[in-house]
């Protein structure tokens, strides 16, 4: 399909800065997730991008047409944009069909085009062609949304938080669906979100707006086990953050002498482990890969069903309190002493 | 997928249909469907009556009085007023709502003000300050130029609504599915601004057809003007009964219309979402021909009847067609009968509707739906014909209690018992049954709990409700004008006289008066709403939306 390319791009509201000089490109028939907290500017960028707002700055290429620069503002119905909306926002006063059918020219509104296989690709059947909006569910509504965003085989996808009004059974299936529905027609896309499981599972790429700024754009894989920012760090997974010295390569924190994934200046650290790195070890068991192992005290457990939480407090420093993920059926009881040993790389952050 | 969404659906509308059953279960209490019955059986009473009056004519005297020119040509003029002033009003009002709630148009807020305003004119000023500029205007097209001004706010406000209730997602995905504005407007947002739109054009018809101040001044001659004009030569007349009847068909007919309206295709939204400006569009060179158009509209709808007021109140008595004095005595008797009659109807009002409310938000039964239809019937009653029913009901019933005050008052009920209901009911309906069970659990009986927590939650509604039936009654004519005791005078049949013998400059401190005690009042009424919505928003809870 076709790239998406955006450079220095700025925007404003009231004097407060919303995007600072956003460089991005979408490479075609990616799906890019553009993750990022509340009030990050996603939404903002999004509007932009579809033209509902205007840039202060910066330019915007679609499929190598220029759609934004300083004295230029295509119009939004000129841009060729499949836009998909929060609730999904289909035309109450209109059927299925006539909602997908929407964006064709008349000739093809009134032959129905590629309905049947619009509804098929976002996995719904023929029997809901004729319904109106209010007869379907949250997550029908959204893919019927995309159906329409679809039918006029837009140069780029943008998903503005399209799960989010959904609750969590419907959430899962329906962004099955609709990733597969993305994949099938190779679009280009770009999905908002500020749920980072929902970006992780989803985008091809991930992409992190975060304070109006783009502070790290990598694989999935990248995002979760090297993320730029300790608050990214947190923001995209639940962190233990231990302090820490590194020195060649080598953290050396309450948990033991850490490889690191990355190299950083030698000096204080504070050093990032995922809470599934973790491993508890009876007090007879040794560590696989004979790595150093701490002894610990289960204080509390949260038990989820599938994992359970254990905070844990350290014998050799009391003070850190450090956070596990185990199995659920592996779950310990509170007070037993266990030996702690973690899996895999880490990640430090040097001190400001 | 479907499976487990289809018995999602099937677990809710059982719960829904339990719920439903549940409260059918719980029995009215006996006093308050009594009362409820009291203001329907009111409503009845006149409309029941004016029909009886007619039946007394006979067949072939009643088919002569019907089947004649004369009948013909009202027919016509009420046809033609009616219908050329709702599309005017349509087109007008559209636009404003539409320029004032979509575009960048300057001074918005003033604008939207400016086009609510002239509600607050009865017509029957507004034709004074006309026919006192040029009495050229009494024909077809001053009476077009006069009901349009005065009932355009009708579409406006419901269409404005409407638009700000729009979910902005909806124009946005249009603008993104290649749709330019224009294509927006025709292809979503008419489409959804449809029930407002035919909401606001049947209340003007309703309106139209029963304006009677208006039309008589600007000498254009419909079924009201002549109806009067058969009351004034004989004031029991069953043929004016009879013209009644016809006109009462006509309103019905409307009636009918608007009901199915509200009823079928309300275009909700599908879902909530988080709410946000819609997209504004830039007017660029066109914003000075916009600005230009509200200009005018607000001249010719309010700056001429305001103006022309003005400009008679610094006139000396004598410079009229015909001079006439003004006393400050005469002028501070009939403000104080006016701002009386409005408190005193007001109130008589809002008690009478209570019941049916509180029946209609706790107890909704069949029984409930057909007192509230009764109800909302009284919007096809004319209030001349409403005043004229009452009066010969007095003359041959309760001869004691013609002439009196409380005939009136209780003409007013009934004739804007609809409005009041609307907005009890409403405010009835946002104190969710919910909080007073909680109110109970903490150990509040009912009284208390009424006390307590339903009153505070409704009352602004009910301000609202009260003040939107003062503002009517102090700008009423028509009832005023046949059944208030003899010497006692009002602001607007003040004005009704004088202007009627050409006095302008007398009749304008009493049209001031008047329009500035409306205008205030519409001030306190806006508040008033604002509170009202407030205390809704709050009570709306993230639980009961589905």
């Amino acid at each position: 399909m076709s790239e998406l390319r955006i450079s220095g791009l700025r925007k404003a509201f009231n004097g407060c800065a919303v995007l600072h000089d956003v460089d991005l490109a979408v490479q075609p028939g990616t799906l890019l997730a553009l993750l990022g907290p509340s009030g990050g500017g996603k939404t903002t960028l999004l509007r932009v991008l579809c033209g509902f707002d205007r840039a202060d700055a910066g330019t915007i290429e679609i499929d190598g047409k220029r759609v934004v620069d300083d004295n230029l503002h295509v119009p939004t119905e000129q841009r060729r944009i499949g836009y998909v909306p929060q609730e999904g926002a289909l035309f109450p006063h209109l059927s299925v069909t006539e909602n997908i059918v929407f964006g064709l020219p008349r000739t093809q509104r009134r032959a129905r085009h590629r309905v049947a296989e619009l509804l098929r690709l976002v996995g719904l059947s023929d029997d809901y062609a004729q319904r109106m909006p209010q007869q379907l569910s949250g997550g029908q509504q959204q893919r019927v949304a995309l159906a329409r965003a679809l039918a006029p085989s837009p140069s780029l996808v943008l998903l503005d938080e399209p799960f989010s009004s959904l609750d969590a059974a419907l959430r899962l299936e329906t962004r099955e669906a609709v990733a597969a529905a993305l994949a099938a027609t190779g679009a280009t896309a770009i999905l908002v979100t500020h749920d980072q499981a929902e970006a992780l599972s989803l985008g091809h790429e991930v992409a992190v707006l975060w304070e109006g700024k783009l502070i790290q754009r990598a694989a999935p894989q990248t995002l979760y086990r090297r993320p730029a920012t300790r608050e990214l760090a947190a923001f995209i997974g639940d962190a233990v953050l231990l302090p820490g010295i590194a020195q060649n390569g080598i953290a050396m924190c309450p948990l033991g002498a850490l490889q690191l994934v990355a190299p950083v200046p030698d000096g204080g650290v504070d050093v990032m482990i995922r809470p599934e790195q973790i491993h508890l070890l009876s007090a007879s068991e040794t560590a696989a890969d004979h790595s150093t192992v701490q002894d610990a005290l289960v204080t509390s457990i949260t038990y989820n069903g599938r994992d359970a939480d254990i905070c844990l407090q350290l014998s050799s420093a009391a003070q850190s309190i450090i956070r596990a993920r185990v199995p659920g059926h592996r779950s310990p009881k509170v007070g037993e002493r266990v030996r702690l040993s973690v899996d895999s790389d880490v990640i430090a952050y040097p001190h400001r | 997928m479907s499976e487990v969404t289809d018995i999602g659906e099937a677990v809710a509308a059982i719960q829904v249909s339990a719920d439903v059953r549940a409260r059918d279960g719980k029995r009215a209490p006996r006093g308050l469907l009594a009362g409820a019955a009291v203001s329907a059986l009111l409503v009845l009473l006149p409309l029941a009556f004016t029909f009886y009056r007619a039946t007394t004519v006979g067949f072939s005297d009643a088919a002569e009085l019907v089947f004649r020119p004369l009948v013909g040509e009202l027919l016509g003029n009420t046809l033609l007023i009616t219908v050329s002033a709702t599309l005017a009003s349509a087109v007008i009002g559209t636009a404003a709502a539409w320029f004032v709630e979509r575009t960048d148009v300057p001074g918005r807020r003033l604008w939207a003000v400016a086009s609510a305003a002239p509600l607050a004119m009865p017509a029957f000023v507004t034709s004074y300050a006309w026919v006192s500029i040029s009495l050229d205007l009494q024909d077809f097209a001053g009476a077009l130029l006069v009901i349009t001004s005065s009932y355009f706010p009708l579409v406006y406000l419901p269409v404005a609504a409407a638009l700000r209730g729009m979910d902005p997602a909806l124009e946005e995905s249009a603008r993104a599915l290649g749709c330019g504005r224009w294509a927006t407007f025709a292809r979503v947002v008419l489409p959804q601004l449809r029930p407002a739109l035919l909401g606001g054009m049947l209340l003007v018809a309703l309106g139209v057809l029963s304006e009677f101040g208006a039309f008589q001044m600007l000498r254009f001659r419909t079924f009201t003007t002549e109806i009067y004009a058969e009351y004034r030569t004989s004031f029991d007349n069953s043929g004016a009964s009879l013209l009644a009847c016809l006109l009462i068909l006509l309103c019905l007919v409307c009636l009918a219309f608007e009901f199915r309206v509200r009823g079928s295709a309300r275009y909700e939204r599908v879902d909530r979402g988080a709410r946000r400006a819609a997209l504004r569009y830039e007017l660029g060179g066109w914003r000075w021909l916009v600005l230009a158009g509200f200009a005018a509209l607000g001249i010719v709808t309010l700056g001429v009847p305001l103006g022309m007021i003005g400009y008679w109140l610094t006139q000396e008595g004598v410079a009229a067609i015909t001079p006439a004095e003004v006393s400050p005595e005469l002028l501070f008797n009939a403000t104080l009968s006016s701002v009386g009659f409005g408190l005193a109807a007001a109130m008589l009002t809002t008690l009478l509707v209570l019941p049916l409310a509180f029946l209609l938000a706790r107890y909704p039964a069949r029984l409930a739906t057909v007192f509230e239809r009764t109800v909302f019937l009284a919007q096809g009653v004319p209030g001349l014909v409403v005043a004229l029913a009452i009066v010969s009901l007095a003359v041959h019933a309760l001869r004691p209690l013609y002439q009196g005050m409380m005939l009136l008052i209780v003409a007013y009920a009934i004739v804007f018992m609809p409005l009041a209901l609307v907005s009890v009911r409403a405010a009835l309906m946002q104190a969710q049954p919910r909080l007073e069970d909680t109110a109970r659990a903490l150990g509040l009986n009912a009284m208390q709990t009424f006390v307590r927590v339903l009153l505070p939650l409704a009352a602004p509604g009910l301000g609202a409700a009260a003040t939107m039936v003062f503002i009517s009654v102090v700008t009423e004519l028509n009832a005023t004008l046949l059944l208030s005791p003899i010497d006692t005078h009002t602001l607007a049949t003040q004005v009704w006289s004088d202007t009627s013998t050409l006095a302008f400059a007398a009749a304008a401190p009493y049209a001031a008066l008047m329009t500035a005690i409306s205008l205030c009042a519409s001030g306190v009424l806006f508040v008033l709403l604002g509170r009202s919505a407030l205390t809704a928003r709050a009570s709306e809870s993230p639980l009961i939306s589905k």
